[in-house]
């Protein structure tokens, strides 16, 4: 995982509330069996005019004018302002991996849905939750001024807004770290493997039946 | 200290907890299925890694597989791709898989408690937010994304902060023609998708008590509608006459110890939890979607809404959205509103009881001319099984309804069952997001028999007119 530690960039604003993975990444995209290559399907279906599958051209589909992040101005953005309960719905990591492959960095709303979330801190995505009024205020001042920016400094815990106002955001202290250091949680789980198997061998005393069920090699 | 059923559950599963309050939690069981397992078993090998206990592993295929009657050869190469690749995952791996064409094939969340892989105070995660479902039997059970999945493979365990406890209390007896499903909407349509953000939902009251356990596991499965992560219900005689003599099921003395334990898995009587909402069950109506998220939901009896009733501007954008997308203008009577397609299937909807219910409605009745098709797709391969014995097959089939495969089907579209653009659904499902059923399709949710009842008369009825 890339570690996150401090971002600058250009941030879009898509003003909608509880926008869906399945609007994120339509599901014809989850027959991949890859982890790259979804960033020219991020909200495939308001960004195209035409329908699109895995084995389209996408570079000659008409993009749909009307659809906010297709504006020149968004072009190069790394970071999405957004509604609340962002990401609802469908498990598919495959929409953190669309807006990373994108080239997104950051998505700042007022909340989350928790898989998305959870699935975004596994990949080096950073969700920053700021309160619905901060970001009803960016929201108008990224709309009024193109090409503008924020920065990001997770150490600090800090967004900052080109006309210099500086948020402060809450986040979870463990996956603060992880994202910092670019950490592989599975490495850190598996330094405590010993406990693991004293837990798994009680376990198996107290209850034996959830035990050699399934599988032919254990 | 009492504690809640979640509380329980949680605790006998924490491997440790570290200074952040993080808890490593121990996971009984994995099930896996095609879409979302393929980059976890690729970052497994990258790593040199092997599972951690392949015999707490379940596989299956149901997101791509065709449902049309007669098909062994999946035509769309990237589907074909998909599953192969985790028939392969399983084979290396040496994991049991129901595979196409097994018997025991079917949704990941209806071959579960229908095997007795899903028993009372497991455990269970699985690639796929429906996870929730699987609490229905008193079980931990959450939806996860990959790299979760990769890490449950490598260490049987996953760190989490634990949740809030949320209590829905159903009050009263439902009157005839009210579901589950329909406690389901009325509730996410009360609380909003955000409603249970954070939360552990337990569903208790006597409308639950009175519910069978498949009426529980629509409930729990819509629980990650209303934002939460798992939906559970306490053990009671329902639930361990549903769970004996199930095919993975303990058995003679081991069952004995088990039910022991299992009896305690319910909440103590002074447990106390951060939220709580009652819903009057006995007062319900049936429940119909309008627009593109679940909680846009009304009666039977009642109109889309218009925008100018809705007050608050970030709702009334939401709507705005919603109708424009719906081809609606609001104001439209529900009973109005007329339909191309109809979907009877998914995790949601899709078990023995949700076919007799629907069934119950079609005999003697055929579907309209205007709708287009009328799918009927069993949950699992056991529920055709089942139903074909029944001969509620030959009633769907009589009244020009299309009986189906089992697999995930319509619900999202993955396979070649889709609505084309605008057209419209009764789809007995969880979601009516934009494009879920085919992109530009119009998806209205409904319980079984109102979705068969739609079909019937080619626009949305009140199904307690249409019971003896
Ligand atoms: S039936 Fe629908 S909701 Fe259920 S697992 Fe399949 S795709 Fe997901």
């Amino acid at each position: 995982m890339k570690p996150f530690t401090q971002h600058r960039g250009i941030v879009a604003a898509l003003d909608r509330a509880n926008i869906d993975t399945d609007s994120i990444i339509p599901k014809q995209y989850l027959k991949s069996v890859a982890r790259t290559g979804f960033g020219p399907n991020l909200f495939d279906d308001w960004r195209y005019l035409s329908p699109g599958d895995p084995q389209s051209d996408h570079s000659k589909r008409p993009l749909n004018p009307d659809f906010v992040l297709n504006q020149a101005r968004y072009q190069n953005a790394s970071v999405l302002l957004t509604g609340a309960n962002f990401g609802c719905g469908s498990s598919r990591e495959h929409a953190v991996w669309a807006f990373l492959d994108a080239g997104f960095r950051a998505i700042v709303a007022p909340t989350f849905a928790d898989i998305f979330d959870t699935n975004a801190a596994k990949c080096g995505l950073l969700t920053v939750c700021l309160p619905d009024e901060v970001v009803r205020a960016m929201m108008d001042e990224v709309s009024a001024t193109e090409g503008a920016q924020l920065d990001i400094d997770l150490q600090e815990q800090t967004v900052r807004t080109d006309s210099g106002e500086t948020h402060t955001f809450d986040i979870d202290p463990q996956r603060k770290r992880c994202l910092l250091e670019g950490l592989d949680d599975i490495a850190l789980s598996l330094q405590h493997a010993e406990l693991i198997r004293q837990f798994e061998a009680e376990r198996r005393t107290r209850a034996p039946w959830l035990f050699d069920r399934f599988g032919t090699r254990s | 200290m009492p504690q809640t059923l979640y509380d329980k559950l949680w605790d006998d599963h924490v491997v440790r907890v570290d200074e952040d309050g993080i808890a490593l939690l121990y996971i009984d069981c994995q099930l896996v299925h095609e879409v979302t397992s393929p980059q976890a078993f690729e970052g497994l090998r990258l790593e040199g890694r092997t599972p951690w206990r392949a015999d707490s592993i379940v596989a299956v295929a149901d997101h791509n597989v065709p449902t049309e009657p007669g098909i062994e050869e999946i035509a769309d190469p990237t589907s074909r791709h998909q599953i192969e690749t985790l028939d392969a995952n399983c084979a290396e791996f040496g994991l049991l898989e129901f595979p196409m064409g097994n018997p025991r094939q079917g949704i990941v969340h209806v071959i579960g408690p229908e095997l007795g892989v899903t028993l009372p105070g497991m455990t269970i995660v699985c690639g796929d937010s429906h996870t929730s479902t699987h609490g229905a039997l008193a079980t931990l059970a959450f939806g996860i994304g990959t790299s979760q999945v990769e890490h449950v493979l490598a260490t049987q365990c996953l760190p989490v902060r634990k949740s809030e406890n949320m209590l829905i209390r159903l009050e009263g007896t439902p009157p005839a023609g009210i579901t589950a499903k329909d406690m389901a909407l009325a509730l996410i349509g009360r609380i909003g998708t955000a409603g249970g953000t954070g939360c552990a939902i337990e569903f208790s009251g006597s409308a639950v008590e009175q519910l069978s356990i498949e009426g529980r596991m629509t409930l729990c499965n819509m629980a990650i509608e209303a934002g939460a992560r798992s939906g559970m219900v306490a053990v009671d005689d329902t639930t361990l006459a549903y769970v004996q003599d199930r095919p993975y099921a303990p058995t003679g003395n081991t069952w004995k110890d088990a039910e022991k334990q299992w009896r305690d898995l319910r909440s103590d009587s002074d447990a106390v939890y951060a939220r709580a909402v009652v819903v009057h069950a006995n007062e319900l109506a049936p429940q119909v979607t309008w627009g593109t998220s679940p909680e846009m939901v009304v009666s039977i009896d009642a109109s889309v809404p218009k925008l100018s009733d809705i007050p608050d501007p970030a709702q009334a954008r939401d709507a705005e959205n919603a109708l424009d997308y719906m081809g609606l203008h609001g104001g439209e009577a529900i009973t109005d509103l007329e339909l191309d397609c109809v979907f009877i299937g998914s995790c949601t909807n899709a078990r023995i009881e949700d076919l007799r219910a629907a069934a119950d409605v079609v005999r003697g009745r055929t579907r309209a001319k205007r709708v287009r098709q009328a799918l009927v797709v069993p949950g699992s391969g056991q529920v055709k099984a089942q139903a074909e014995a029944e001969g509620l097959d030959q009633i769907f089939v009589d009244a020009g309804f299309e009986w189906r495969e089992p697999g995930c089907s319509m619900c999202l579209a993955m396979n070649a069952d889709r609505l084309e653009p605008r057209e419209r659904c009764a789809a007995t499902s969880n979601r009516n997001f934009e494009g879920r059923q085919g992109q530009g399709g119009r998806t209205h949710l409904v319980s079984p028999a109102m979705a068969a009842a739609a079909a019937c008369a080619g626009h949305f009825v009140d199904v307690r007119n249409y019971l003896s």
